[in-house]
């Protein structure tokens, strides 16, 4: 179909929970407020590696006000972590330390009391006797054979070793250069705006409602009743809006537990709340990498493969850290076509804050190592990189080295149109004394859900259920499992439902997503949401609709196949003007007006799956998604050589969507990636102290802010998809994939020095001038 | 130590008893119920809390409820009325302003107080005036523009 066909997919229709967000009435976690509830506070480690000798609570229990405590010994000693993924062995973490502490942050004991100030009070009273351990915080340190043992057992700290090879490794001697290159990448924090928070309230039948702005309710509900020992029957998991995830909020984390433990032991609802810090110091940031890259080519431009070894800094536990590489590794196997790839890959324990997820996981770092090594590999060739990544480029219908399957593909598309928009070749190697200069990168990311996510002992899943009801009066409710964390998803499904049944964007609810009452889903991340809840809710009202259908055929004397549905109006296709309103359809069906035995109610159901596959865990070959997304962005940047300082001036962002369902979603998905990028790229990184995150508030670690953003112009490359629902892939991660890299490469062209260490800061930048004139080459 | 204070709270007279260092964002969310006002950071670094007080934008993370006492507040409850939304809340959500919604009360009343008193900014005046707040979803493109497109009038 073409775009004008359309109703409301395509068209910019105002978020669907936006009139909730700009009155105030939304409700975060924090916004709840029970009678009688209390509030929980957490004891955290002061050193990054000790034993735990002792824990004295007696001080804190006479405090007034304190109804309970709870340290190590009270709680269950169950790990958890990546559980959920290949590995049950995987799962280190607890959710109250009982004998040693791993980082600056580790939990050890919980207060829940009258409010915030007492059970903080307590909490100073509480005293922890420990015997500090050597600590190490640098992955290539705690390699070493002679580091600290982090986790018992685990020998020189490496928690995962992948030895991977892909393709024809006899291809690389081909190879006419080789170029080298060490790339680092620094941790960052999600810095959601809104901190995480759970609410635990239990009933007298020992029933848990637990509130919790999760981007994985079932995710959440099944490892909240492996830790706290309880049926899974017994939990409600009520998803609350969101203030921002990308990614951070997949995972549980040790305070849920403690939270519902502490409900328990009071018989009192218990929220914790985090705290700014807390976000900072604990609160799942994105891993640090290093990477040793080759990239061999040949005289002609053609890309002959990778080498490359890899370290991620897991920090002190492994959340989802033992995954992160293999996503880090999408550019490298499969970024343009690429026959041979060896990879190497470590996740290695520091004593420091532990990464889980955020936004790109692992490919922003991969990406930020791949695209530079390919600028260069171009220089060494004498090519331009633009014609360099447009030889190489990745078509449709082909299959990469490590069998990820490429169907519909808009790369090329990306670079060409995104090169217009930015006047590359006008730009490109041309900025003379002016110290400008513009730089490109690509991405390639996961856009048709991934199958990534399994259930220890049950297996895996990438599905979506969801459920449509159409009631008497033209109300259509959708019960669907996925969650929106803020990026719009909501919004698509209401536009997928509307579009499909044939109503108005306004008659479309989603009811609030529960384990209780919405179908099952496998959380929001990897950019899965639009593709697979899409689909799944393109389906259920599908199902509503020939339900709609088969009844108005009754009643209007006609056979379904003959009628259709726009605007709520059901009417036959050759003779429009008979016709009938949605509303007396459904009524009609209700009240039996049909006279086939029972009342008719349209209750519209599908499950969807995509056909994606396992990815093996020994050879990691496999189909991970249904659909893959593109993009190219371009970074002009003007550098300051007095000063160091780096200005991106003008910015191009072309993206391949698939089909665009939502413009405004998709510039907002493309202008937030790309804030977050630059942050990356130029200031953003968690500074340690002998462990301790030094800049633990807003006025230290510094995000973008609106006075810092350069103009950004969107392109959408519709490649339209043959699996996605009307076309459309997923776009939430890319808008940052690529952005580090562009202006690593912009900074190259700009003033002619590599810089290989995120973040680029001013004073890298003069290190690397200074280094340039030492070798005799003038700026 | 416990202190009575009397608000001016969206128009209406609020008597409150409170400890006098609690803070005005805590009386807003906690005795007041008025929880489209958040809590972001609690160091006056984000902007989530920002209300109106006698006319002026503030953190109420960085206000004493105490140093409140007498004044007028305006939170995002007070915006709009049954007859319809303040501009500013139609223009966010036609512009695709709001994503997550956490920093969105924040912005929507720094906007409001520089439009009381700049009718017609600049794009670089709405900026400047939108630094203390911070938003990790939008990249602000959307929000300076849903500023911007306020008609002059509809920004009282």
């Amino acid at each position: 179909m073409r775009k004008e066909e359309f109703n409301v997919i395509g068209h910019e229709v105002p978020k669907y929970d936006s009139l909730s967000k700009v009155t105030g009435t939304v409700k975060y976690p924090t916004d709840i407020y029970l009678p009688g509830m209390l509030h929980g506070k957490i004891l955290r480690s002061t050193l990054p590696h000790a034993l735990i000798r002792n824990v004295d609570i007696r001080r804190a229990a006479r405090l007034p006000g304190v109804k309970a405590i709870l340290t190590g010994r009270d709680v269950p000693q169950v790990g958890f972590g990546a559980e959920r993924d290949f590995n049950p062995q995987w799962g280190d973490q607890r959710i109250l330390q009982a004998t040693k502490v791993r980082y600056i942050g580790d939990e050890i004991a919980a207060v829940a009391a009258v409010d915030e100030e007492t059970a903080l009070e307590a909490l100073a009273l509480i005293k922890v006797e420990y015997e500090e351990l050597a600590a190490v915080f640098d992955p290539e340190l705690a390699m070493l054979e002679n580091a600290p043992e982090i986790h018992e057992g685990v020998k020189n700290n490496i928690s995962i070793h992948f030895p991977l090879v892909f393709g024809d490794q006899e291809l690389w001697k081909q190879a006419d250069y080789i170029v080298e290159g060490r790339f680092s990448t620094q941790l960052v924090n999600s810095t959601t705006m809104g901190p995480r928070c759970s609410v635990a309230q239990y009933d007298h039948a020992g029933n848990l409602t637990f509130w919790r702005d999760t981007q994985f309710p079932f995710g959440l509900r099944m490892e909240l009743a492996a830790v706290l020992g309880m049926d899974a029957k017994k939990i409600n998991l009520i998803r609350t809006a969101i203030g921002g995830g990308f990614g951070s909020k997949i995972s549980l984390q040790p305070f849920d537990g403690v939270c519902a433990l502490l409900a328990k032991a009071t018989g009192r609802p218990v929220r914790i709340a985090y705290t700014r810090e807390e976000e900072f110091s604990c609160g799942h940031p994105r891993h640090p990498f290093i990477f040793y890259v080759k990239t061999g080519v040949k005289k002609d431009g053609t890309l002959v493969g990778r080498e490359a070894r890899v370290i991620v800094d897991n920090g002190a536990y492994n959340a989802l850290g033992p995954l992160v590489p293999l996503i880090a590794m999408h550019p490298f196997v499969a970024l343009y076509n690429v026959p041979y790839l060896k990879y190497e890959a470590s996740t290695v324990y520091t004593n420091k804050t532990f990464g889980s997820a955020m936004r790109g996981f692992g490919n922003p770092q991969g990406t930020f190592a791949v695209e530079q090594s390919m600028d260069m590999a171009a220089k060494e060739l004498g090519m331009d990189p633009l014609e360099f990544r447009l030889k190489n480029v990745n078509k449709p219908n082909t299959t990469s080295i490590n069998g990820l399957k490429i169907t519909s593909c808009g790369l090329e598309e990306c670079l060409t149109r995104s090169a217009e928009k930015a006047n590359w070749s006008e730009i490109r190697g041309k900025q003379g004394d002016k110290k400008r200069g513009i730089g490109l990168a690509s991405l390639i990311h996961v856009g048709g859900g991934a199958r990534v996510f399994g259930f220890p002992g049950v297996g895996f899943s990438d599905g979506t259920g969801t459920v449509v009801k159409v009631d008497d009066f033209g109300k259509v409710v959708v019960f669907c499992g996925a969650t929106d964390i803020g990026e719009g998803s909501d919004t698509v499904i209401a536009q997928i439902v509307a579009e499909t049944l044939g109503v108005d964007y306004e008659t479309v609810f989603l009811h609030k997503p529960d384990t209780n009452s919405t179908p099952f889903d496998l959380g929001c991340h990897a950019s899965r949401t639009t593709f697979t809840a899409g689909n799944s809710a393109l389906l259920a009202a599908l199902d509503a609709k020939n339900q709609v259908l088969e009844l108005a055929a009754k009643l209007m004397n006609a056979s379904p196949s003959e009628l259709d549905i726009k605007k709520g109006n059901v009417f036959v296709k050759s003779e429009p003007s008979r016709s009938m309103d949605l509303v007396e359809v459904v009524q009609k069906g209700h009240f039996n007006f049909t006279n086939d035995g029972d009342g008719q109610m349209v209750i519209g159901k599908a499950v969807y799956e995509p056909p994606n596959e396992i990815t093996d865990p020994q050879t990691i070959m496999g189909n991970m998604a249904a659909a893959y997304a593109f993009g190219t962005h371009m970074a002009e940047v003007e550098v300051d050589i007095e000063t160091g300082q780096v200005k991106v001036l003008n910015f191009v962002a072309a993206h391949d969507t698939g089909r665009t369902l939502n413009p405004l979603g998709v510039q907002g998905q493309t202008y937030g990636g790309v804030a977050q990028g630059i942050g990356y790229a130029l200031n953003e990184e968690t500074i340690f102290k002998n462990g301790k995150v030094a800049n633990a508030q807003f006025h230290d670690y510094k995000i973008l802010t609106a006075l810092d953003m350069p103009p950004i112009q969107v392109i959408e490359v519709e490649s339209i998809d043959p699996l996605g629902p009307y076309g459309a892939k997923g776009v939430g991660e890319p808008g940052l994939v690529p952005t580090a890299a562009a202006i690593a490469n912009a900074i190259y062209d700009a003033v002619g020095v590599r810089m290989t260490d995120l973040p680029i800061t001013p004073e890298k930048i003069l290190k690397a001038l200074d280094e340039l004139k030492l070798l005799g080459s003038s700026v | 130590m416990m202190k009575n204070i009397t608000l001016y709270v969206n128009g209406d007279k609020k008597e409150l008893f409170v400890p006098s260092h609690k803070m005005l964002l805590d009386v807003i969310r906690e005795d007041l119920h008025l929880t489209g006002t958040n809590k972001g950071c609690d160091s006056g670094d984000c902007g989530a809390c920002i209300v109106i007080l006698d006319g002026k934008s503030v953190n109420s993370c960085l206000v004493l409820a105490v140093d409140a006492d007498g004044k007028e507040l305006l939170t995002i409850e007070g915006l709009g009325n049954q007859e319809g939304l303040h501009p500013l809340q139609q223009a966010f959500m036609e512009k695709g302003a709001v994503q997550c919604g956490f920093c969105t009360s924040g912005m929507i009343m720094a906007s409001k107080a520089l439009l009381d008193n700049n009718p017609l900014p600049t794009e670089e005046e709405v900026r400047t005036a939108l630094t203390g707040n911070l938003c990790r979803c939008t990249g602000y493109i959307s929000i300076v523009e849903a500023v911007l497109s306020v008609p002059v009038e509809g920004g009282k």
